[in-house]
């Protein structure tokens, strides 16, 4: 018998059969009596004061109940405590192309667009800024008053001594990368429902209760009772099934404040849904990003030191910033042992859609930059990239240089695997020219081991239920957003309680019903709210046990709890203890249904006995305890908690996930285009609790990188983004899409749930530079910025055999990157660009648009 | 624009119902009869999160209009359970995680069960081919792979009974 009955075993998710049917209810799914429509108007210009909205002709029109501007909901929020630079609807000016200036409430679809159309507003434009690195010389009409130079948040840490360690190195690479834009893209367009209840004591509009496709129910509740001045206990927010959030809902997304402020307007149920152009205006992913590398190594690879300088092209609020621009600093440590590091990173602001968190947050980039220069270090120094890995890992248990605690440390094993499995040795270098083998690694947190609103309580609390029915009722406030959190915590206490799967309902993600955690973001789920339903149970475990131990005559520590039974250890083995048919009826239980009469008769009866069905042992608890409840809780350590300096709460956390990765590519050097053959990924989630669930995550993770590496970017002009549509955006379809051969090391973590990490973001930062190694081996140029396009590498191909320059919208050459360019660099947007928007700024002939 | 009266055929029923000549297929599922299980995931007909089948063939519901498809024999996911359980394919897709986040999931069983109804031993060309009218953003769809594997086993093995077929009417 294995050492567990539920956990580590491949099963379907809990609410599987929901989506397969159809049957389960995404937020856009539900609608209410009366209820309206709700569309928002967005501003045309990058960068513009709002001189005056007048909105009678919108409300004139028959079936538009209600109009909303900034001035009805002006209380700013923000997801950081920092950055509290949002209002529902833009007050006094717009940032972005896209931006929320206003919302009808109306009784259709049709009618709220017309409605659209008959709102006035006169705007006065002003300079905008597009490029980071120029916006951060701005001194004038800046983006936030607040915030000089349009810098959001800049940080400069050195741990160690950096310029000892370059020193002390026999060889320094030193280069500039650059990672385009991407955005999450999930399947689902935001969507939120939100309704008042008429207080019945005072008359008037009270409780509000909001459906949201969000990560972060919590966190949600808590930001609409900021903005509309509301006690957090008199908003309720219930987060149905999401259609995948990748980060991209684990901020407060415009629409879910708005759809609340026109329904407290409207005095009616009003729900929004996002288009898919306003879900990429809404954004919130992965910023463009410049990555200024330098390495200092030993003749052996070994790292002495490295410098690392960030910039992130932000948009136009702070959104995740200041956590984003603190991770790619922060996970410069905890993969490889790194003596010195100095960190220097800018936030900063320009007049597009804000960028968030994005699967893998902070990280990617920085990584792409790091594992390509270590592939370049190998290269110069004539080291095998493996080797070179080897000899920089970390010596667990350790706490890095920048205050990182790692205990466990399945990368040596990672790497172990994907060189074995992908015939490395064997067959790196000896390829038919044009196809080639790379390799990186990565790695993610468990969970940030600070939340975002400071505090010592809990970030995770789970209760738990059980009734004379036997039934296992999980009240978690984790959010299920596909990756599987519902069905872990259905594991983990039906582990505990040695029940059957089918025993445990969880009620999750809804803040009337459910306890307080943080949400699904960070990697946090699976160690936090499953260390807190492990707790849980463990807690509501005890009163079973104790109340069988009196009835089994024996000590609470020989109770065992398995498979539906309670049975004396030792004294009894699982097997004797499985009652048959006719005495489960005689003891009372038939069907799963307690006859209550009959137990109560047996147990009178009955004098100790050595086994009992667990419906039995829960009554006999509800008779001895009056009730069965249990509640647990999980806060990191102290200990994974960081450092002291400034900045210093991002990056820890209690736990370190670890994948290393090879591609094997082959690029056709007369079309520029690159083919993923194969990936084989190696991940360390500690213990694999539902191993399909696992490989599920990994290999969607490893596949989004690919999608980043080779072919989606978020192309601007003049701050309007020329893709917003899953055509243009190109996430990679089934034929783009290459075997991914997913390999699970179980590193065992000690202190998370049955030894579990996290498994949903850390193999994606690997891919990117995994394949841009794997190009190199191939055709032998090193492409410094992403997305790896056709136009690119054969630009690079070029460069290298000393050929015409490719024309490219500006002539910059993808090996060696020094800013963002127009359009990506593309041919596609060369000029001004398709003339799509009516109000498209280039045609506008303002200032800082370009004028023509 | 003025409602009229149509007539649709939907997972073997009729339903009479007004709308205006210029709603959509997906909207008619979704707000007049109540079938969410078609979603919406695009505005240009490149998701395919909303195919049905009509007569047996999958189109995008979100691009047709409702008028124009009385007379036609319409399928949504939630016509295509067995009764009292779930399909193969439906069972394939959840054990072996085809289905993550589940927003594309109706739309890739459309897609699917056509493919294998007119082609139940599909080369592994062909199933790519098939799904890439459907995008997913969580799986990478491997795991999409193996599910559909699974149910073309499980039919060679006829341990199971047969898929509906797709062409029935």
């Amino acid at each position: 018998m294995s050492e567990f009955s539920v956990i580590g075993k491949s099963i379907a998710m809990v609410d599987s059969a929901g989506k397969t049917t159809g049957s389960g209810k995404y937020t856009d799914d539900f609608s209410l009596p009366g209820m309206l429509v709700g569309k928002i108007l967005h501003s045309p210009y990058p960068h513009a004061v709002i001189k005056r909205i007048d909105a009678g002709r919108a409300r004139a029109l028959e079936g538009v109940i209600a109009v909303v501007t900034g001035e009805d909901a002006p209380n700013q929020y923000g997801i950081l405590p920092v950055g509290h630079d949002e209002t529902a609807l833009a007050v006094g000016k717009v940032r972005y192309v896209g931006d929320n200036v206003a919302c009808v409430a109306a009784t259709s679809e049709e009618i709220a667009e017309r409605a659209l159309e008959l709102i006035d507003v006169e705007y006065e434009p002003l300079p905008a800024y597009f490029d980071p690195e120029e916006s951060i010389k701005a001194e004038r009409e800046l983006i936030h008053p607040n915030r000089p130079n349009n810098i959001e948040k800049d940080y400069h840490h050195v741990f160690g001594d950096p310029e000892k360690g370059f020193a002390e190195a026999d060889y320094v690479a030193e280069a500039r990368y650059i990672a385009n834009e991407v955005t999450h893209a999930a399947m689902e367009p935001h969507c939120t429902l939100a309704s008042f209840e008429i207080d019945p004591h005072t008359g008037k509009q009270g409780r509000l209760t909001v459906w949201s496709s969000t990560q972060v129910p919590y966190y949600l509740q808590h930001k609409l009772s900021l903005v509309l001045e509301l006690p957090m206990s008199q908003v309720r927010v219930i987060k149905p099934l999401v259609g995948g959030g990748f980060g991209g809902k684990s901020e407060i997304i415009p629409l879910e404040i708005i759809a609340a402020v026109a329904a407290r307007a409207a005095n009616a149920s009003v729900k929004i849904t996002y288009t898919r152009e306003e879900v990429f205006w809404a954004h919130r992913g992965r910023p463009r990003t410049i990555i200024d590398l330098k390495t200092g190594v030993k003749k052996d690879g070994r790292v002495t030191s490295v410098a690392c300088k960030v910039i992130q092209d932000g948009g136009a609020y702070c959104s995740y910033g200041v956590v984003t621009i603190l991770y790619s600093g922060a996970l410069l440590g905890a993969l490889y042992d790194i003596p010195n590091i100095r960190y220097d990173g800018y936030r900063v602001l320009t007049n597009k859609p804000a960028c968030g968190a994005m699967r893998g947050h902070g990280t990617v980039n920085v990584r792409f930059a790091f594992e390509s220069q270590m592939d370049e270090i190998a290269a110069a120094l004539n080291l095998d990239p493996a080797q070179m890995r080897r000899v920089n890992l970390l010596k667990p248990p350790t706490v890095t240089v920048n205050g990182l605690r790692v205990l466990s440390y399945g990368l040596p094993e990672c790497i172990d695997q994907v060189i074995t499995r992908s015939s490395w040795n064997e067959r790196r270098g000896k390829m038919p020219t044009g196809r080639g083998l790379g390799m990186a690694c990565s790695h993610y947190v468990s969970g940030a081991a600070n939340s975002i609103i400071r505090s010592d309580m809990p970030h995770s609390t789970v209760n738990i239920k059980i009734d004379r029915d036997g039934g296992v009722v999980v009240y978690t406030g984790a959010s299920e957003i596909g990756q599987g959190s519902d069905t872990m915590t259905a594991q983990v206490v039906a582990e505990v309680l040695g029940c059957s799967l089918s025993r445990v309902k969880v009620i999750a993600a809804d803040t009337d019903l459910t306890p307080i955690d943080l949400g699904s973001y960070s990697s946090r789920v699976t160690f936090m709210a499953g260390n807190a339903a492990l707790r849980a149970a463990e807690d509501v475990k005890k009163n079973i046990v104790s109340a069988a131990a009196r009835r089994m005559n024996c000590s609470p520590e020989d109770v065992v709890m398995r498979e539906d039974r309670i049975f004396k250890r030792g004294a009894s083995t699982l097997e004797s203890a499985t009652a048959s048919p006719e005495t489960e009826a005689a003891r009372g239980h038939v069907d799963g249904q307690i006859l209550r009469g009959s137990v109560l008769q047996s147990r009178k009866e009955e004098g100790s006995k050595d086994h009992m069905s667990f419906e039995e042992a829960v009554v006999a608890a509800i008779d001895v305890h009056r009730g069965l409840t249990g509640t647990g809780s999980y806060a990191p350590p102290a200990e994974a908690r960081g450092g002291k300096h400034k900045g210093a709460g991002v990056g820890p956390s209690p736990a370190y996930s670890y994948s290393a990765q090879v591609a094997e590519v082959s690029i056709d050097e007369d079309t520029g285009e690159v083919t993923v053959h194969k990936i084989w990924a190696a991940h360390d989630c500690g213990r694999a609790l539902n191993p399909v669930a696992v490989e599920g995550q990994v290999i969607g993770s490893v596949w989004m990188g690919l999608g980043q590496a080779l072919q989606e970017e978020m192309v601007w002009k003049d701050g309007l983004l020329m893709n917003p549509g899953m055509l243009e955006y190109r996430s990679p379809s089934s034929v783009e899409s290459p075997e991914i051969e997913c390999v699970i090391v179980e590193s065992i973590d000690p202190e998370g749930p049955f030894g579990a990490k996290e498994a949903g973001e850390g193999s994606l930062a690997a891919t990117i530079p995994a394949i841009s190694n794997a190009i190199y081996d191939a055709v032998g140029v090193r492409l410094r910025e992403t997305p790896f396009t056709p136009e690119r590498v054969l630009a690079a191909l070029r460069t290298k055999r000393g050929m015409k320059k490719l024309e490219m919208t500006e002539g910059v050459d993808p090996t060696q990157p020094k800013r963002f360019r127009e359009h990506g660099g593309s041919l596609w947007f060369r000029g001004k660009g398709p003339e799509r928007h009516p109000a498209d700024p280039a045609r506008q002939g303002f200032p800082a648009g370009g004028a023509e | 624009m003025k409602k009229e009266l149509i007539e649709l055929r939907i997972n073997g029923r009729s339903h009479e119902l007004a709308a205006e000549p210029n709603k959509l297929l997906l909207d008619v599922l979704r707000q007049d009869l109540d079938l969410t299980g078609s979603k919406r995931g695009c505005d240009d007909s490149s998701c395919g999160a909303c195919t049905v089948q009509v007569d047996g063939v999958p189109m995008l519901s979100c691009t047709m209009l409702a008028a124009s498809y009385q007379g036609n024999e319409i399928t949504t996911v939630e016509g295509i359970s067995e009764v009292g359980g779930l399909a193969v394919l439906q069972k394939a897709y959840g054990d072996f995680g085809g289905s993550q986040c589940g927003y594309c999931t109706p739309g890739f069983m459309m897609t699917v069960r056509w493919l294998l109804a007119n082609n139940p031993d599909p080369s592994e060309a062909e199933i790519r081919d098939a799904l890439s009218s459907n995008l997913c953003r969580c799986t990478g769809y491997s795991q999409m792979y193996q599910a559909i594997h699974a149910v073309i086993e499980a039919e060679q093995r006829g341990t199971k009974q047969e898929l509906v077929g797709a062409n029935q009417s």
